[in-house]
């Protein structure tokens, strides 16, 4: 088997990797960015749909229904699907991005909030809290692991999808992979392409755990869906 | 709106649909790429889930499988594909690089779901079961896997689903399948035949979708049918 991996690893230009260290941490930026933006973008749209559904509950079943069957379309299909119509910009990666975090986002937020304890609240408006406070100082506080139980879910698939939008798009990191496939098999290119994500995705998942444990020290366990 | 024109020229024209190139031969093609890894997966990662899960072990090594599983992109499965297939066993490209990679994106929702539902069979129905004298053997294969086949067959399907809905990108491995109609499309600036294999697989998907579940209703004994878990797409959900 080692003698497998010797003949297989044999020739490979490894040194590329420490030549380019610039080329990659522009990737790994870019990476960072089309994620930062579609994971804003969505967090923001999924706020004002799961407030929504929560006021309104005839709408969460139509809200998760909808995203769900998004959820469900290839991503490799739907950047292809957009293509035409919005053509190989930006945009068509963060539409397609956006879309697919508000399943994760909406469902864990709306989760988190039926959650909290209905003598927490009683007890709030016992105290005078209006509609507006029990929201912002109760209820989301304690909403908080399972919403970012949520987030933590829908960067880890943000990360990966932006890797797909390299073959319409710029695609940060996996612009190495579809160079690497050009280049007759190019490895050290693939390898970045490959594994930068993946570890990307790891580090991302690790802060946000540290930053839920950091603003909610009373909860250790997060409720992952 | 010229696009959607297109595809349907596409799409109603009697050449894309016959030849060793055409449609038929194509979905011929999807179907072996999905299967083979698919079978094989369920193979490997059902038992595994379900032993682990009865036996209560290897917890932090599901763990590990499923937060891993889910962080390594599908491009990057095929990636991995690949290299074990060309570089490291020779098999070359087109059919076995797509078939490695869709083995290892249907692992983790296989084991992690076989493994939850296994674990979270009603304690009662276990318990109830010990006290009646049944032997381990016997609890798993008749109490706990039928409690828990509704859950694992939802993952199966969703699995399924994942499985051809990801197939295409094999065509950037020189594979054969509906994604070829893609990759061609987008290469030659032809939006019709691009936007047609879209809607190929889609459509195969739902296909496979409704055959799974089909079977599901000779899988699951009949008083559970209709329990499929919600948990289970929770767990599985992972854009392909």
């Amino acid at each position: 088997m080692t003698g497998l991996l010797a003949q297989a690893s044999g020739g490979i230009r490894w040194s590329w990797i420490t030549a380019n260290l610039d080329d990659i941490w522009e990737a790994t930026v870019e990476h960072l960015w089309l994620t930062g933006i579609a994971m804003v973008v969505g967090f923001a749209i999924a706020m004002v749909l799961s407030v929504a559904a929560i006021r309104y509950r005839r709408l969460y079943g139509p809200i998760t229904a909808t995203a769900g069957v998004i959820f469900t379309i290839p991503s490799f299909a739907l950047f292809f699907v957009l293509a035409p119509f919005t053509g190989l910009t930006v945009l068509t990666a963060e539409i397609g991005l956006v879309l697919y975090t508000l399943l994760v986002l909406v469902r864990n937020t709306v989760a988190g909030l039926d959650g909290v304890p209905e003598d927490v609240k009683e007890a709030a408006r016992g105290m005078g809290y209006t509609r507006n406070r029990l929201f912002l100082e109760i209820e989301l506080p304690l909403a908080i692991p399972v919403i970012i139980a949520g987030l933590r879910i829908a960067t880890v698939t943000t990360v990966g999808l932006v890797t797909i939008t390299a073959l319409i798009t710029f695609g940060g990191l996996g612009r190495f992979i579809i160079d690497g496939l050009q280049q007759n098999l190019f490895v050290p290119k693939l390898v970045v392409g490959a594994l930068g994500p993946t570890l990307l995705a790891l580090a991302l998942d690790g802060l946000l755990l540290l930053l839920q444990r950091a603003i909610t020290p009373w909860s250790r366990r997060a409720a992952a869906l | 709106m010229d696009a959607v024109v297109d595809m349907l020229r596409w799409l109603l024209e009697p050449g894309t649909w016959t030849g060793p190139r055409g449609v038929l031969a194509r979905s011929v093609e999807h179907l072996w790429i999905s299967l083979v890894p698919l079978v094989a997966a369920m193979a490997v990662a059902i038992p595994a889930g379900v032993l682990s899960g009865h036996y209560r072990r290897g917890q932090a090594v599901g763990a590990l499988v499923t937060n891993v599983g889910r962080a390594v992109p599908s491009l990057a499965l095929l990636v991995f594909g690949l290299l074990l297939s060309v570089r490291v066993l020779g098999l070359g490209f087109s059919f076995w690089p797509i078939v490695f990679a869709l083995f290892f994106l249907a692992l983790q929702p296989l084991f992690t779901n076989s493994y939850t539902a296994v674990r979270e069979a009603e304690p009662a129905l276990v318990e109830a079961a010990r006290g009646q004298g049944l032997s381990e053997r016997e609890v798993l294969l008749e109490v706990e896997l039928p409690v828990a086949s509704p859950v694992i067959m939802t993952a199966v399907r969703i699995t399924a689903v994942q499985v051809v809905a990801t197939a295409p990108l094999g065509a950037l491995a020189a594979g054969g399948g509906l994604g070829r109609f893609i990759i061609d499309g987008f290469g030659q600036n032809d939006d019709g035949q691009m936007l047609g294999g879209v809607v190929l697989v889609a459509v195969f998907a739902l296909l496979v979708e409704w055959s799974v579940t089909r079977l599901e209703r000779r899988v699951i004994p009949r008083p559970l049918q209709g329990r499929t878990d919600a948990s289970a797409v929770a767990a599985a959900g992972r854009a392909a």
